[in-house]
């Protein structure tokens, strides 16, 4: 039995392809901490104080791997100039499109990161969470990728449209979120981030054939990963992985955030050492999930995935939703330790 | 209707792979080619219906994108339009139906299905996105909706769902209402737990739905 480790170096052991303590778990809970503080989700992301407050709480109740200072994806069509809309129960919505047309693809602005205000909230809890890690608890930024962002820029039937028919205008566009991507995810590793979680969904398989990801999406990643100056997760958000598992490897990515639609067995063997398997408990069953099914599916996909380390456990989204139960994520929680404890149980 | 007749597999397989490649010009070449002048429906019903079918039972099988399902219901839907005009007559005579997106703004879903219904020789009307579940219980009243298509990509907004099915079945029993979207892909009892009448897994599962619930209705 390994002495106890800190978050931080379970995660690293576990990056190492190398079996930690126990198998890491990333409960990604995002909007959890303002029902902690009692607050709205508005509210609560109105202030990098009340997420601070909301992360330190849930990493402490659910024993959680990470500080997660993930707001909300809309966030950055704020940053260039887009409107959220705010619901009760989930995470904010990207508003109307800020490009309404492809032609508005070349005199759109990039927007510079230290001037946006809802950029700097994220930065600031990001600061405050890493003083409070101390080098113990790794703190996860997040960005969307140049390749995903557009569907919240311009609507995914536009984008679509647009990666197909209009290819400058669709390179004229990576460029411009490349060149903020870069600088949105340095800003938040130079706060006191310990790694970027890079957020790809339209690269997986179930948005685009993994020909045409060879072409676009991988191209973008490839140069935007090797200008972000820490580690990076690529999340491909719910999305399929399995099929361009080889590419990703090739991106400079260390994680894979893979699919509850997968068998994360399956996907970890394809990883075969070269990228870390997160993943893959379904976030939407979750939600009607009791203890007992919580444990199962816990105990199901540590024994996928988890032998010889290589593994975090985790959702399949990167963010549970605001419907799943406490009781579960306490499940969930305590399972990891009686399943998760290397060497597992064979 | 006459008995449609089956164009050679070959072409069925050709044209599966032209949509794949989104190959307008292909497709449209091999609907020329197979297709008899003045029988739209028996194109539909024996090339571009079973094409788009096999494209949404690969789609469900992880095998295809969506940008190739997008991409295929929108060459499809070209080419039936070109067949067989908007408010043709010759289109199929139908309960009246509608889709929405209810509440959130991401209509890919709605589009894909509104593409392969429209192929399929169906009108719909559509409600748009962002539609909150009291305008759409006045909205389907208003316009007496026999089906209705709710599409969804967050889960609150599926969860939604279930009061206003709940209302409209209350006003209007005999309205049947197929959901889809993310959401119900991804927990396989969440339709029934709204209170749908059915699902659609793909685009295509939501034709056969349709068809299935308008019974052959004036075809």
């Amino acid at each position: 039995m390994t002495d106890i480790m800190t978050p931080f170096e379970r995660t690293m052991t576990a990056i190492g392809q190398k079996e930690p303590d126990r198998v890491p778990l990333f409960l990604l809970t995002t909007m959890h901490g303002a029902k902690e503080l009692n607050l709205s989700i508005r509210e609560y992301y109105s202030r990098a104080e009340n997420v601070i407050r909301g992360q330190t709480i849930l990493q402490k109740k659910y024993d959680s791997d990470c500080y997660y200072p993930f707001f909300y994806a809309s966030a950055e069509v704020e940053a260039w100039g887009g409107d959220v809309i705010y619901i009760t129960d989930g995470p904010p919505n990207a508003g109307r499109p800020i490009i309404r047309s492809p032609q508005d693809i070349v005199s759109i602005d990039v927007p510079e990161v230290a001037s946006c205000e809802s950029l700097k909230k994220i930065t600031d809890c990001i600061r405050g969470l890493a003083a409070q890690s101390a080098g113990k608890i790794p703190v996860v930024g997040v960005v969307m990728s140049p390749f995903s962002v557009p569907v919240m820029q311009m609507g995914f039937e536009p984008y679509l449209d647009l990666m197909y028919t209009q290819k400058d205008l669709f390179w004229e566009l990576m460029k411009k979120n490349q060149q903020f991507c870069i600088d949105w995810a340095n800003a938040q590793l130079e706060a006191g981030a310990h790694a970027i979680c890079y957020f790809d969904p339209v690269s997986s398989p179930t948005s685009v054939p993994p020909e045409l990801y060879r072409k676009t999406g991988m191209v973008v990643a490839k140069e935007t990963i090797a200008r972000i100056k820490g580690p990076t997760a690529t999340h491909l958000a719910s999305g399929r992985a399995l099929a361009i598992i080889d590419d990703l490897a090739t991106t400079g990515t260390a994680i894979v955030g893979t699919s509850a639609l997968e068998n994360i067995g399956e996907v970890k063997q394809a990883c075969n050492k070269r990228l870390t398997v997160l993943g893959n408990l379904n976030g939407i069953e979750m939600r009607r999930w009791t203890p007992e099914i919580a444990e199962a599916r816990v105990r199901e996909t540590i024994a996928r995935a988890g032998k010889g380390g290589g593994f975090i456990l985790s959702d399949n989204h990167g963010e549970i939703p605001w419907q799943v139960p406490d009781r579960v994520l306490m499940a969930i929680s305590s399972a990891v330790k009686k399943y998760g404890t290397y060497p597992l149980a064979e | 209707m006459t008995s449609p007749v089956a164009p050679p597999s070959a072409n069925l397989a050709e044209m599966e792979e032209a949509l794949l490649s989104v190959d307008r010009v292909k497709a449209g070449r091999i609907v020329k080619e197979t297709c008899t002048p003045g029988s739209p429906f028996v194109c539909l019903e024996t090339l571009v219906v079973p094409a788009l079918e096999e494209v949404g039972r690969r789609w469900e099988a992880g095998d295809v994108a969506l940008s190739q399902v997008y991409m295929s219901g929108r060459i499809c839907e070209e080419i039936v339009d070109a067949m067989l005009p908007p408010g043709d007559p010759q289109r199929i005579g139908q309960p009246k139906m509608a889709i929405a997106v209810l509440e959130d703004h991401h209509t890919l879903g709605k589009r894909i299905v509104v593409s392969v219904l429209r192929a399929g020789g169906y009108e719909i009307s559509d409600y748009g996105h962002g539609v909150m579940a009291e305008d759409l219980v006045k909205l389907v009243a208003k316009d007496n909706i026999r089906i209705l298509l709710i599409s969804t990509l967050m889960l609150p907004a599926a969860l939604r769902a279930k009061q206003a099915i709940a209302e409209i079945k209350k006003a209007q029993p005999q309205t049947k209402v197929i959901v889809g979207g993310a959401p119900f892909n991804f927990d396989s009892t969440l339709w029934h737990e709204v209170g749908a009448d059915a699902m659609g897994h793909t685009a295509s599962d939501t034709l056969a739905l349709v068809k299935e619930m308008a019974g052959g209705d004036g075809q």
